[in-house]
């Protein structure tokens, strides 16, 4: 094998391809937060718990019904965004009048029951989920081995983001969720029922986050605390890319996972901490961050 | 004379603790134009906004063709077939001009088509790619207009359609509400500028401290311009 920068190719690309799993994982995620913070304007720290909801749906749908991994791909996520809608109507909605702080803490809150609730019924030893029939092994590349799953990994996120940006920046649809983000007390003068407009994306993005759970199961272990693991570098992915930004999100996420692969690489001890070094350059830089405008 | 369109008894209105709206009284007929007129403060906007729902404490009554908006949920209100357009315009800047253009729904059959905006106001045709808010101020309100007669509304209501424009441009906007006036619809105007206001309507409310104070009709206006002057400061 030909090293590349004086690292086996099989090496560079193997850390690369687990950067763009994790990439996809943050660019699922916070895309999910970045639609809900920018017509909500809550900062949804539930995002994690209900990542792993998704994951737990799967599993369960799995042990307990028998239902196998693609039925679970559609209704685990559906599964959560009607957790998503309860939660909306029942609190969320009650807050909007005041600082997004509330949000963020009553999200946090509903994080820490959720967590504890499931580390009290499976404890926090992860549960295995295989991965469907047709989507096991792996696919010599010649300069890496594939493996199939992880590609669908990549592949799916990259097409359910490429979706979510089309139908937001694209569509009839999208241009009323963005007016409603800039002004939404002209958009319901105009007769959109934008609390119901709301409620729905809340559910679209905690379904995506339900979706991410799905797609994670296979790859890590479904644990209660997936999600906690993974939150805090995805909120630093929305704050680099721009909060509420819906290309930020994607591109920034597929982005950093990447760059914290090839820091696995080429200087491994800071491959932890690179993407908060970063958030703090561009934030110094661009405080609105890659992606967003200033409010 | 027919059943009011719009029909405002003893309309309270609050933003907070303020107190902004007192008992304000007002019809507007089918066809009519009718203007608010008013200095900065007099409740003329407000009464708009509690019109459509964005003024939420409110008291009184408020019917559209009979129905009681005061009951009607605010994304109700547009589809008893009342078209807004606001102060300042309310473009969107993260949409197009063809975005803007269409962002309202249909709330009744009867709108103008895209055609026939286009051939209205060419401009947003050549510029419906272009963001919203790169648009000069009268192409701005010229969107704002337009956007909202696709909709098949029977009652406009136009808060201060001519604030800040060249007087070609403002010219050009009461050029349109005469066309409009003259196809059958029926025009709420919130105006500072007396004279355009009064080449236009056929009554005018004067309004002060948020209350209605006098009514003026277009024939009485001749004799009214002391109470104007005194009201309005022109």
């Amino acid at each position: 094998m030909i090293p590349l920068l004086g690292i086996p190719t099989q090496v560079l690309f193997g850390q690369l391809l687990l950067g763009l799993i994790n990439g996809s994982f943050y660019a699922l995620l916070s895309l999910g937060l970045a639609v809900i913070f920018g017509l909500l304007n809550v900062i949804n720290f539930a995002h994690g718990a209900q990542y792993m909801l998704g994951a737990f749906a799967a599993w369960m749908l799995l042990n307990f019904l028998g239902i196998g991994y693609w039925p679970a791909l559609v209704l685990a996520p559906i599964a959560v965004a009607i957790t998503g809608i309860i939660l909306e109507k029942l609190f969320l909605s009650r807050l909007y009048r005041l600082d997004p702080l509330y949000g963020l803490l009553l999200t946090f809150g509903v994080t820490l029951i959720l967590e504890g609730l499931f580390r009290s019924l499976y404890g926090t030893s992860g549960q295995p989920y295989s991965p469907p029939a047709m989507l096991t092994g792996a696919v010599n590349l010649g300069f890496m081995v594939l493996p199939i799953y992880r590609g669908w990994v990549v592949l799916a996120s990259l097409v359910i983001c490429f979706l979510t940006w089309f139908v937001i920046e694209k569509t009839p649809l999208g241009a009323t969720l963005r007016a409603a983000t800039e002004n939404p007390t002209l958009v319901q003068a105009f007769g959109i029922n934008v609390p119901r407009m709301i409620t729905l994306t809340y559910a679209f993005g905690v379904g995506l986050a339900g979706l991410a759970g799905v797609l994670a199961a296979p790859v890590y272990q479904v644990s209660p605390l997936m999600g906690s693991n993974l939150i805090i570098v995805v909120f630093a992915v929305v704050v680099i890319g721009g909060m509420g930004s819906i290309l930020g999100a994607i591109v920034t996420g597929f982005a950093l996972g990447i760059f914290e692969g090839l820091t696995k690489v080429f200087y491994p001890p800071a491959s932890n901490i690179v993407v908060f070094v970063i958030m703090a350059l561009v934030l110094l830089v661009r405080p609105a961050g890659l992606f967003g405008r200033e409010r | 004379m027919s059943d009011p369109l719009l029909h405002i008894r003893g309309l309270q209105g609050y933003y907070g603790e303020s107190h902004v709206l007192h008992g304000v009284d007002l019809d507007v007929f089918p066809g009519e134009t009718v203007t608010l007129l008013g200095r900065n403060g007099a409740g003329k906007t407000s009464t708009l906004r509690a019109i459509m729902g964005i003024l939420r404490r409110r008291q009184g009554t408020i019917r559209m063709n009979g129905a009681d908006l005061l009951r009607t949920p605010p994304h109700r209100i547009a589809r008893a077939g009342i078209g807004y357009v606001p102060e300042e315009r309310g473009i969107f800047a993260s949409l197009s001009v063809a975005e803007n253009l269409t962002l309202p729904p249909k709330v009744a059959e009867g709108g103008m088509s895209l055609a026939e905006i286009h051939r209205l106001f060419p401009n947003l045709q050549e510029r419906a790619g272009s963001q919203g808010t790169k648009l000069s101020g009268g192409e701005q309100q010229m969107l704002a207009i337009a956007r909202v007669l696709r909709t098949g509304v029977r009652l406009l209501l136009l808060d201060e359609p001519t604030e800040g424009l060249a007087p070609v441009i403002v010219q050009r906007i009461g050029e349109l509400l005469r066309t409009l006036k003259a196809q059958g619809m029926t025009i709420l105007l919130v105006e500072q500028n007396f004279r355009f206001a009064s080449t236009l309507a056929d009554r005018h409310y004067l309004m002060e401290d948020g209350r209605v104070v006098a009514e003026i009709r277009r024939e009485e206006m001749a004799g009214k311009m002391d109470l104007l002057h005194e009201t309005l400061g022109v």
